[in-house]
């Protein structure tokens, strides 16, 4: 199947506006005929859930976390962009979309991108409505600072808790709508299958984590919210639950998935204590504008960082890219460091680290007004390591943090199949080979409030969708298979944990799928991932019942899909001959050592599709064309 | 270090449930708590018996899934801290430890160290929100917020719905979590409005749902890991009482045109 990206022609500024116009609408008496399944109650997942309901749709929302406000969004800490221009320093809705565009290294649509930064403004002014407490300025009026990779400050916080207060606004109203019967919640409750029925998605499959039971929804239209895959690697700065079941199910029932590979590593996570280890945690990127990043010059230095004089530190960003310093962005800040630790000055007792260091700011700006920016964080730091930012400068190290990837959509976020919307990071938009920071926030609000109300409505309004029941023989099918698979899993009774294979794979990942990529590594890469997945379903032991709260249960059906998953994305990695944004093959890179992109070749969206179990996944290529921000090599120096 | 573990094992909510003990060696003073039942739940699997169960999810604090009482304690021994971020450090060797559930007639147990604590999303629900469809926002600086009102709000906004406040109270009261989003959104014009019915309305939903009422004890305070405040629970009351003078029946609004 060709794919349409289903992108408008025109003005880029009015193909948002004329796309909406054209859009066919339904009327307010039969959107309660119509039912629409939501699945994640994130930022993208909550937002749509509430906003179709208040359309009046009749909306079933489905999470796997006890309660709605427990999305993994909740932890995104440092801000949400919008060009607000509140600041008055030069920003506009073209800046933001230009700055994205090249953020990305030049791999996402330009309309989707334009739509991103024009709707950003709404998106301000409707959290703000809800009573998300943005920080303020004396005055009264919202306050603003900078993040990597822009020069003016258009990022809006609400301290060091964004995420957590812009998703407390997207549940409130869903809350709203869950108590006023128009949204039914399914919290604790997760998809293992899409229903397809003549070409369009039908229903899910899902499974009540508490009791067990296996049941099927019908619907009209289903629209998935699911976020990032970036557990793939074990070690993220995901939340523990998080998976890739969802849009994998869905890739499996004919919904492409476009760029697998393009993962994003955080430059400023703390780094790994130990075995034991089971997750990273995030500093916010904000703490790069008052912290300067630094490596002892001499390789081996094993002295404490306060013994280090100043003449023999290298505060190697601000050396490398004198204009933007230790704001580049996330993908040149964590090559950057590893590169120092690959040439032995890395820091602290694994030589897997590098300092963020605050002393300058104290001095220059007083310990209290870092405590007033920065105090929960640094907090947050002590009491995971137990060493003070005030006393020592933090140790700092990448950690995967975000996919770009996700299933492909078009322009209306619809994938592959009919009827099936995909929201925030589940999809694969805007964000190309890079995402810029304080920009998820952004996408998946716009996608949940501004986006899926108009393109759903045009779908079911131009549709015709047969009335199906729970007896039809593909919906039978397809609940008979998820309850065949838990089955399974139950039976196998092997020697390993599922854990034990999760960890197994993260490794697998991190080696050569991770900040440093190439196509003979990538390729052993596939070819481990694939033994590991065939040696998992004959030796994996996972204990207790089926009908019951079963977490190891639960693990064992995401990590099955994450070891697919896995090797989809060495197999879109080893595609790839260049370099761009966070994925950088060592085979293509500038004699400096930056990312060499090949636009002659690879200026496209990889759409992979499913061909059948044991069969190689089918690439098409979406072209990208710029017509606004010309290519160019990507220089923050 | 060497660990004496007593945990609750409740295997569904028709159990009785009891405590079991547990010994666990090389426990690392960098290890988190959860990552410490981690290790003895890889233990106990290899073992061939079933894991503990227990919520958890982000892992840094902010979900609020995670939670359980440590010898008495509601999330251990360290203030203003979830056990996603109680670091074993705070422990000494030989330690002997006992887990429970919260434990309130609000938060049925559905296994292990798991409560059901939907009920803080139904007192959400009957009003704890403004009331604004999407779109039909002014602009964010339209209406200027004075900063202190804007921080107060954002650190009672600041709840992550643990329940740690209600396992920690005697009484099993849902105030603190029901007064910090009543605080959150009646110190913002934005929330004023629906100030006095919102507190009405969620305060009768935490009375529906089985919660107990405040007699100013400050248990819940004490553990909370996002310090919000009891002076909160003043704030809730004079609205609700406030609220309750005022109150008068909806008119309906057909007829018009």
């Amino acid at each position: 199947m060709p794919l349409h990206s289903r992108t408008p022609t025109g003005p880029i500024e009015k193909r948002w506006e004329n796309t909406k116009f054209e859009m066919k609408l339904v009327n307010p008496a039969n959107k309660r005929k119509y039912n629409v399944l939501v699945v994640g109650s994130g930022l993208a997942g909550g937002s749509a859930a509430a906003t179709l309901a208040e359309l009046g749709y009749n909306v079933k929302c489905f999470c796997f976390q006890d309660s709605p406000r427990r999305a993994h969004s909740i932890a995104a800490q440092g801000g949400i962009n919008a060009a607000k221009n509140y600041q008055n320093d030069g920003d506009s809705i073209y800046r933001l979309f230009y700055d994205t565009v090249k953020g990305g290294d030049f791999r996402a649509r330009e309309s989707n991108v334009y739509r991103l930064a024009e709707i950003s403004v709404n998106i301000i002014d409707q959290a703000v409505a809800q009573g998300v407490p943005f920080a303020r300025e004396y005055g009264g009026t919202l306050a603003n600072r900078s993040f990597g990779g822009a020069q003016v400050s258009r990022t809006f916080y609400a301290r060091g808790q964004t995420g957590q207060q812009l998703l407390l606004g997207a549940y409130q109203a869903l809350e709203r709508q869950i108590g006023a019967g128009r949204v039914k919640m399914y919290p604790r409750t997760e998809m293992l299958d899409l229903i397809v029925i003549d070409g369009k998605a039908r229903g899910i499959v899902t499974r009540n984590l508490v009791t067990g039971r296996i049941d099927v929804h019908i619907a009209d239209a289903v629209i998935l919210a699911t976020g990032g895959y970036g557990n793939v690697f074990y070690l993220s700065t995901n939340a523990k639950g998080s998976n890739v079941t969802a849009g994998w199910r869905a890739y499996k029932r004919g919904a492409y998935f476009g760029n697998p590979c393009f993962t994003q590593i955080h430059p400023t996570c703390i780094p790994v204590s130990g075995d034991y280890q089971s997750k990273l945690t995030l500093m916010s990127e904000s703490l790069r504008n008052d912290g300067r990043i630094w490596v002892p010059k001499m390789p081996g230095d094993t002295r404490k960082p306060q013994q280090i004089p100043e003449a023999e530190r290298d505060y190697y960003l601000e050396r490398m890219y004198p204009s933007f310093g230790n704001l580049v962005p996330r993908d040149v800040a964590s090559r950057a460091a590893k590169r120092m630790c690959d040439e032995g000055r890395g820091v602290g007792p694994t030589g897997l680290g590098v300092y963020l260091d605050f002393g300058a700011s104290m001095e220059r700006l007083g310990r209290q007004a870092i405590t007033e920016r920065y105090g929960n964080l640094f907090e947050m730091y002590e009491r995971i390591t137990g060493e003070s930012p005030y006393e020592v400068p933090m140790r700092i190290f990448p950690a995967v943090h975000y996919t770009m990837g996700g299933v492909w959509v078009d322009y209306h976020l619809m994938s592959t199949v009919p009827g099936l919307f995909v929201l925030g990071e589940a999809n694969f938009s805007d964000h190309g080979a890079n995402r810029l920071g304080a920009s998820a926030l952004m996408q998946g609000l716009a996608d949940g409030y501004f986006v899926i109300p108009y393109t759903l409505g045009n779908y079911l309004a131009s549709n015709p969708i047969e009335k199906i029941s729970e007896d039809h023989p593909l919906v039978k099918a397809a609940k008979e298979e998820v309850n065949n698979r838990v089955k399974k899993l139950l039976s196998i009774n092997g020697a390993r944990t599922v854990d034990s294979y999760h960890r197994e794979l993260g490794k697998i990942m991190w080696d050569h799928c991770g900040m440093a990529r190439n196509a003979k590594d990538l390729l052993e890469a596939a070819a481990k991932i694939r033994a590991l997945k065939a040696e998992f379903w004959t030796n994996v032991n996972v204990l207790g019942d089926a009908a019951d709260l079963n977490q190891s249960l639960e693990k064992a059906g995401r990590v099955a899909d994450f070891l697919e998953l896995g090797e989809l994305m060495c197999i879109d990695a080893a595609d790839r001959h260049e370099s761009c944004g966070g994925h950088f093959r060592e085979e293509h890179q500038t004699p400096e050592g930056e990312a060499m992109r090949d636009d002659e070749h690879y200026a496209y969206a990889a759409a992979w599709e499913y061909k059948g179990e044991d069969k190689p996944a089918a690439l098409h290529k979406e072209e990208l064309t710029f017509e606004y921000v010309k290519p160019s090599q990507r220089s923050y120096k | 270090m060497r660990l004496t573990l007593h945990i609750w094992r409740q295997k569904s909510p028709s159990d009785k449930g009891r405590m079991v003990p547990y010994k666990l060696d090389n426990v690392s003073e960098h290890m988190s708590f959860l990552e410490m039942l981690d290790v003895l739940n890889e233990q106990l699997i290899g073992k061939g018996q079933e894991p503990i169960a227990f919520d958890h999810d982000c892992r840094e604090g902010i979900c609020g899934s995670c939670g359980f009482v440590i010898n008495g304690v509601a999330h251990g021994p360290r203030r203003g801290t979830t056990v996603c971020q109680l670091h074993m450090r705070s422990f000494n060797d030989n330690d002997e430890l006992f887990l429970e559930p919260w434990r309130a007639a609000a938060f049925p147990v559905l296994k292990d160290l798991v409560v059901d604590r939907s009920s803080f999303d139904r007192i959400i629900g009957a009003g704890g929100y403004i009331s604004l469809p999407t779109g039909s926002a002014p602009d964010g600086n339209a209406i200027p917020v004075p900063k202190g009102d804007s921080d107060m709000a954002m650190s009672a906004a600041a709840c992550i719905g643990c329940g740690a406040c209600v396992a920690a109270c005697p009484n099993a009261s849902a105030s603190l979590f029901t007064a910090a989003k009543i605080s959150h959104l009646g110190l913002l014009p934005q929330g004023q409005p629906e100030r006095h019915s919102r507190a009405l309305n969620m305060v009768a939903q935490a009375d529906r749902e089985g919660f107990g009422n405040c007699s100013n004890i400050g248990e819940c305070e004490a553990v909370c890991p996002k310090g919000i405040q009891l002076e909160n629970i003043a704030r809730m009351n004079r609205d609700y009482l406030i609220g309750a003078a005022l109150y008068r029946e909806p008119q309906s609004e057909a007829g018009a045109g």
